[in-house]
């Protein structure tokens, strides 16, 4: 099933730690069960958002990649 | 019964002691080693964590007024640099000045924020910003020498902070 994002967050070509920050931000203006679609062009994004998301407890529903661009779909859970 | 047993793996996972602090102490006042602490605070801030920089002796430098953008690298005994510079030139007039302009366009190019727009992310996210009391004095510094949002302390003010459940990193 595809998942829907209720907002989309482009990173790409920004660099660590921006990405991280920026999803942050984000989740902070999403309510509770909202998903953030965050696009990164910075391989260690995928490492990195694993990371964040065991670190915060939001759920990453998907990661995807496509044509050099990282996708993942953030559930904001609290 | 079955249901707690069961239940439990997932229990333990949670309950796992997780630092949830991250105290850092910033004493050198070069480029490449301003990084890294803001790097880390900015990162550990948007990850829910409370975070206190110290900076002391050198590290005063990158809270001077205007000065986080016009930090230096250093050349000299420094055979880490991409482009590797011999002591020999490297203590030439215009050399830092030349490895800093180099540094800064690599920079650029991999597409790194400036230190000073780290700085104010700190700022922004609550990261705690504690300047030495002894290193100013040291240093012949003022509170006014330096930007705005910090809290000025010693030793002991650090280690309250990171004596609870800290990640402590030097740099």
């Amino acid at each position: 099933m595809p998942v829907t994002a209720d907002q989309t967050l482009d990173c790409s070509g920004l660099s660590c730690p921006m990405p991280i920050i920026k999803t942050r931000k984000a989740l902070d203006t999403l309510s509770v069960g909202q998903v953030l679609k965050m696009i990164a062009t910075d391989p260690g994004s995928q490492s990195d958002m694993d990371a964040f998301v065991k670190k915060t407890g939001h759920q990453l529903l998907a990661a995807e990649q496509d044509a050099g661009k990282f996708v993942f779909f953030i559930k904001k859970t609290r | 019964m079955t249901a707690l047993t069961e239940a439990q793996p997932e229990a333990a996972t949670l309950d796992e002691p997780r630092a949830t602090r991250l105290a850092i102490i910033a004493s050198h006042g070069t480029l490449d080693t301003a990084y890294p602490p803001f790097i880390l605070a900015t990162a550990a801030a948007a990850m829910d964590m409370e975070v206190a920089i110290f900076f002391t002796f050198y590290g005063l430098e990158i809270i001077k007024k205007g000065k986080a953008d016009h930090l230096q690298v250093a050349p000299i005994a420094n055979p880490a640099m991409p482009l590797p510079v011999p002591n020999i030139i490297g203590m030439l007039p215009g050399m830092t000045a030349a490895a800093t302009a180099m540094m800064h366009n690599w920079m650029d190019r991999a597409h790194v924020p400036h230190l000073g727009e780290l700085i104010d992310i700190a700022r922004e996210s609550g990261v705690r910003l504690i300047a030495c009391q002894m290193s100013l004095d040291v240093l012949g510094l003022k509170r006014d020498d330096l930007i705005d949002g910090l809290e000025i302390g010693g030793a002991a003010t650090f280690l309250e902070f990171a004596s609870r459940n800290a990640i402590t990193l030097t740099f």
